[in-house]
């Protein structure tokens, strides 16, 4: 773990370059001391799978009085036993059906696999929500099962419907509103992940952890599901230069 | 009580300081691009830092004052009129209930910040009005849609004698800007594990790059010389304002306000919070030299700068 200074009122906690459960507990544990520690002088931070992005409020604090309060919160999480509190699992309900699950089929065949399988081994695991980001409420969650990791689409779609679940390598996430993205699309859930009129905003936060329950289309309709309708956007692309999503 | 947009050009977004402690989800920072242009059209109103100005892209643009009031507008020259006589950016003007204020197109830098006395009254949405598209947050709509015709921006009118006997307000000669065609900016080199690495530094800071025509509130890309990474991807990690990635084309793109929370592009640095302004107002073809200066000395201006615009 060091400490990197970015600019004026930013800094960068990094962990080791990894990305596995017993590292981001860490981070976990740091976040919450971070947050509680700084108070106010925190203006925002952005807990990522191996590293924690701090942004300070410098009229009221020193760029070296922020790192020295963040060096004591270090040595003080490195003595602790990381024994952090097991968080409780939230349950997203997808609906893995041919209509909305645009790769499903691509994706088993890849992994030589049936599509059944990959559903039962998508929705069988609780994963981590390691961070939020590319978009607000878009939550990153790992890892998926090797058996199932599939790179993301060559060309990414110009399109991809609000709640669909998607799979990049180790990593799953949710679109939580129409974007562009190049995950393979399995499924969609029709729970809304952000939403700026309700008070938790985003529905995830880094640190949640997640359980994917498979419904069937009534179900899926029931809680407010849209199927897409006649028309489909499978073949169109873009230009993704982030190439992150 | 309103501004009546005629025309709305190709990109004028209500904006205030920026949206800040919700990065978490997700949500940029946003705010002004060209931030001393914005806060010098506060100060010469006498404004809060943070009041809603409309910060016009380019030009195309045109509205009627439907109340008097004093304005600012600092920033850009896009050539602007007020009832069609040419008005100079960096000092305030008063209007009178129908004028018509136009942007046309640019003679020097990119944008130009318009501000009213006691600023544009537009409610905030997560603690700001800043206007992000792609978020579908902020503007005047509560919806992230930029402004379009027949919108009305709301406002105060102003006294009559204040607009009538208010005295005129100039920013200082040594604080505006022409926005030369060549530049310097200066910058902090990040030396991290997630660093493009020394060689890609040396290679950065030995050549001139050029903007492209590919520049948006969440980036500038730049075109020269190649820059050959140690890797190329990093783990994605939170992105500061004016950090310089290299992407696998080795050609460097800077993060602006409106940038993603996160990115895996291994860095270069982050060009200084005083400079990105600069940048913001450079037109496509611009050559740009990037000198490293220490966090410190970065730090130091920047404690300055807050506390003369009380931010």
């Amino acid at each position: 773990m060091n400490i990197i200074r970015l600019s004026e009122n930013t800094f960068l906690i990094l962990f080791e370059q990894v990305i596995d459960a017993e590292n981001f507990s860490r981070i976990k544990t740091l976040v919450g001391k971070i947050k509680q520690t700084m108070a106010n002088n925190l203006i925002d931070i952005i807990p990522s799978y191996a590293s924690i992005h701090i942004t300070f409020n410098l009229s009221a604090l020193s760029g070296i009085e922020c790192q020295q309060q963040l060096e004591k919160l270090l040595l003080s999480t490195d003595s602790d036993d990381d024994n952090v509190q097991s968080t409780d699992v939230i349950e997203i309900p997808v609906y893995y059906g041919s209509e909305v699950a645009l790769d499903l089929s691509y994706l088993a065949e890849k992994a030589q696999v049936s599509e059944r399988e990959v559903i039962e081994i998508h929705s069988s695991k609780v994963y981590d929500v390691y961070t939020i980001g590319f978009a607000p409420g878009f939550a990153y969650l790992g890892n998926v099962d090797q058996r199932i990791a599939t790179a993301r689409k060559e060309t990414p779609r110009k399109k991809i419907a609000s709640g669909s679940v998607g799979i990049a390598d180790q990593q799953t996430a949710i679109y939580p509103s129409e974007s562009p993205g190049g995950w393979q699309i399995i499924g969609r859930t029709p729970i809304q992940l952000i939403d700026y009129q309700r008070e938790n905003l985003s529905e995830l936060s880094a640190g949640d952890r997640v359980k994917f329950i498979a419904i069937d289309k009534e179900e899926y309709i029931r809680l407010g599901g849209v199927l897409p309708s006649e028309i489909t956007t499978n073949n169109n692309t873009v230009n993704n230069p982030q190439g992150d999503v | 009580m309103s501004l009546h947009v005629l025309k709305a050009g190709f990109l004028s977004l209500i904006q205030d300081y920026g949206r800040y402690g919700y990065q978490h989800i997700g949500v940029t920072h946003s705010g002004p691009l060209d931030e001393n242009a914005f806060l010098w059209s506060n100060r010469l109103l006498g404004n809060h830092y943070n009041a809603p100005q409309i910060e016009v892209s380019y030009g195309a643009f045109s509205a009627t004052f439907l109340e008097q009031t004093m304005i600012a507008i600092c920033g850009a020259d896009l050539s602007a009129t007020l009832n069609e006589q040419a008005i100079s950016p960096w000092r305030t003007y008063a209007v009178n209930t129908g004028d018509t204020i136009s942007f046309k197109a640019p003679v020097t830098g990119l944008r130009s910040y318009l501000a009213v006395k006691d600023g544009f009254a537009v409610d905030p949405q997560l603690s700001s009005c800043a206007t992000v598209v792609r978020e579908k947050l902020g503007g005047i709509h509560q919806n992230g849609a930029k402004l379009s015709e027949a919108d009305m921006v709301p406002y105060a009118s102003q006294p009559h004698v204040l607009v009538k006997h208010g005295l005129v307000k100039r920013v200082p000669s040594q604080f505006t800007s022409t926005y030369p065609k060549k530049i310097t900016l200066r910058f902090m080199p990040n030396i991290s594990q997630t660093s493009a690495g020394e060689r890609a530094l040396k290679t950065f800071i030995q050549h001139s790059y050029k903007v492209t025509p590919n520049i948006d509130r969440m980036g500038y890309r730049l075109s020269g010389k190649v820059i050959d990474t140690e890797s190329s991807g990093i783990i994605s990690q939170g992105i500061s304002l004016g950090a310089i990635q290299v992407p696998k084309d080795g050609q460097p793109i800077v993060l602006m306000r409106d940038r993603q929370t996160m990115g895996g592009y291994p860095l270069l640095g982050c060009v200084c919070g005083l400079d990105m302004g600069k940048l913001a107002q450079s037109l496509p073809g611009t050559e740009l030299s990037f000198v490293p200066i220490s966090v410190e000395e970065a730090e130091a201006e920047w404690i300055v700068h807050k506390n003369f615009f009380g931010v």
